[in-house]
């Protein structure tokens, strides 16, 4: 599925968040958002699942604006699953609960089904011991890739993925990152926000590179990760060397 | 499920505090020395107050009309039915409360201008009925509506008393849900909402779980002052325990049946305040633990 945002603008009360974003991702693309903290990854990902309200643009889905009034938001979301920076699991339910939660109640689909397949999933991802467990008995990991089988399990067409492995310990990143590479493989339209440029490197076909809420920099990973050509990119990058997060 | 869940997680013995007890911590806090200051010092309180009281001029008057033994004794059948009325009002009125309640505070938390009418009648509903004094409103409704004589609508003054207290006691139980709606965090429901459920959907399946856990507490201590307040419906010459005590005592001029009331009323509501500091301080207890 293809999606396009065009000049995307958001604030939150006085703060210009996003200030015009354009953006077009094509059927089996991944695309990475990069940039500094606070620029606007986190709300741009929500914009799409039309989780934020936005203040001005537009929002298509394989053309189709899904972002002006009449538009039934939660049967979009059916269609787009988001995997939240900080997990976001239910604490109060099992792990198998929280998956079939969705694919349950939204889209009707008969619990035995719906138990069926989140299981299966969860064995793939290697937590088929951890169906009946609760999310505060997981290590990060764990949690993490629970919530990226919640966000698969409704057979998504569009995957959103924001700093997946931020909280994670390098071994359980590179498990994780082989997950979401796996995915890419199968054709899932993705769209990411991640501090990883390495990951950015290998798994993306297109980085962009976003400050204060406007896209500086789009392209090839190769192109805008090794020889950008605005300032900000450079400036944003060697400071990213610098901590370590990329290597050349 | 969930209890057995948070009973089986690991704690490091050090970490382990000391279970709380019913009795709060009275005894618990200073071990064997400090329970025997505590028991002496009560004692002494106690006697204390009983030789200060005994001396007092009045006291066989007062004896007499508060604490005659026969006329407590004479009085307790009837106290006792009517007491077993306010049990069941308070129990009825405790089930409609909680439901109500959780109904009010349900509308007042959709969120969207599509349900700002609904948000807008759970507040008109909330002011108007922590606005007046429960008593006004037993007045109000349980002489003036019964008064109407309405063919189809019930008659008795118990009936709408008993409406009275759960619609007053729904407006503040409604808040109270609301503080527990508000303490469970935003992405609770973002993370509902992008499972494609609606805004409903999110709120009962992911936000009220966690949010009636928070405020359970709060609750307890609602159904602990319930309990007294049905007995307000005796204004309403319902023959409840302590219209039934007045009564009694008017016939005898003794105060004595009020003792008889009472002692019931204490019966049930210090073993229900008790049980609420008790839940209240384990359910502290385990979140300080990280358990949930
Ligand atoms: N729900 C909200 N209410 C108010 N302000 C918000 C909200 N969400 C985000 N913001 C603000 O929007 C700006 C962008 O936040 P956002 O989370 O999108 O950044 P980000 O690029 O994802 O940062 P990070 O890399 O740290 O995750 C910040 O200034 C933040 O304070
Ligand atoms: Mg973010």
């Amino acid at each position: 599925m293809k999606v396009e945002l065009t000049g995307i603008h958001k604030s939150f009360g006085t703060n210009h968040v996003l200030k015009g974003i354009d953006l077009a991702v094509d059927e089996h693309q991944v695309v990475c958002l990069i940039g500094p903290s606070g620029c606007g990854k986190s709300t741009l990902l929500r914009t799409i699942n039309l989780l934020e309200k936005i203040d001005e643009g537009e929002v298509r889905l394989d053309g189709l604006l899904i972002s002006g009034a009449g538009v039934d938001a939660n049967s979009v979301r059916q269609r787009i699953g988001i995997v939240f920076q900080s997990y976001n699991l239910f604490p109060h339910m099992s792990v198998l609960k929280n998956l079939t939660l969705g694919p349950i109640k939204a889209s009707g689909i008969p619990r035995p089904e719906a138990e069926a397949k989140a299981i299966d999933l969860l064995e793939r991802f290697g937590l088929g011991d951890k169906v009946q467990e609760y999310p505060d008995r997981l290590s990060g990991g764990q949690q993490q890739r629970a919530a990226i089988v919640r966000a698969l399990v409704g057979d998504p067409e569009v995957l959103l993925l924001d700093e997946i492995t931020s909280a994670l310990d390098p071994e359980l990143v590179g498990e994780v990152l082989s997950v979401i590479r796996e995915l890419a493989t199968r054709g899932l339209t993705m769209v990411l926000a991640t501090h990883e440029m390495g990951f950015a490197r290998d798994v993306a076909n297109r980085v962009v590179f976003m400050d204060a809420g406007r896209v500086v920099e789009a392209g090839p990973p190769d192109q805008v990760l090794r020889k950008p050509t605005q300032a900000r990119t450079q400036q944003f990058l060697k400071r990213v060397i610098q901590g370590g997060r990329l290597s050349q | 499920m969930t209890a057995d869940r948070r009973d089986t997680q690991p704690v490091s013995s050090d970490a382990r505090p000391v279970p709380p007890s019913i009795l709060g911590n009275y005894f618990s806090q200073e071990g064997a020395k400090g329970a025997l200051v505590a028991f002496f010092s009560t004692l002494g309180f106690f006697l204390l107050a009983i030789v200060i009281i005994g001396r007092s001029e009045n006291w066989p008057a007062v004896q007499r009309s508060f604490f005659n033994w026969d006329i407590i004794v004479d009085s307790f059948p009837k106290v006792w039915e009517g007491f077993r009325t306010n049990v069941w009002m308070f129990l009825i009125g405790q089930v409609a409360i909680m439901a109500l309640a959780l109904v009010i505070a349900m509308m007042r938390s959709l969120k969207g201008p599509a349900f700002f009418p609904l948000r807008l009648l759970a507040i008109v509903y909330i002011d108007f009925f922590r606005g007046i004094p429960i008593i006004l409103g037993l007045y109000l409704f349980g002489f003036g509506v019964p008064a109407l004589r309405l063919t189809g609508v019930p008659g008795s003054a118990a009936f709408w008393g008993l409406l009275v207290v759960v619609l007053s006691y729904s407006a503040y139980t409604a808040e109270v849900y609301r503080s527990g709606i508000d303490a469970v965090p935003d992405s609770q429901r973002l993370s509902a909402a992008s499972l494609g459920l609606t805004q409903f959907q999110a709120l009962r399946y992911a936000v009220l779980p966690q949010a009636i856990r928070n405020v359970i507490p709060a609750l307890l201590n609602g159904f602990v002052s319930l309990q007294k307040d049905v007995a307000l419906l005796a204004v309403l010459g319902v023959r409840e325990a302590v219209r039934e005590a007045q009564i009694a005592s008017g016939r005898d001029f003794n105060y004595s049946p009020y003792i008889a009331a009472t002692l019931l009323f204490l019966a049930i509501s210090v073993p229900s305040a008790r049980f609420a500091d008790w839940y209240t301080a384990r359910d502290r207890a385990r979140r300080s633990q990280g358990v949930g």
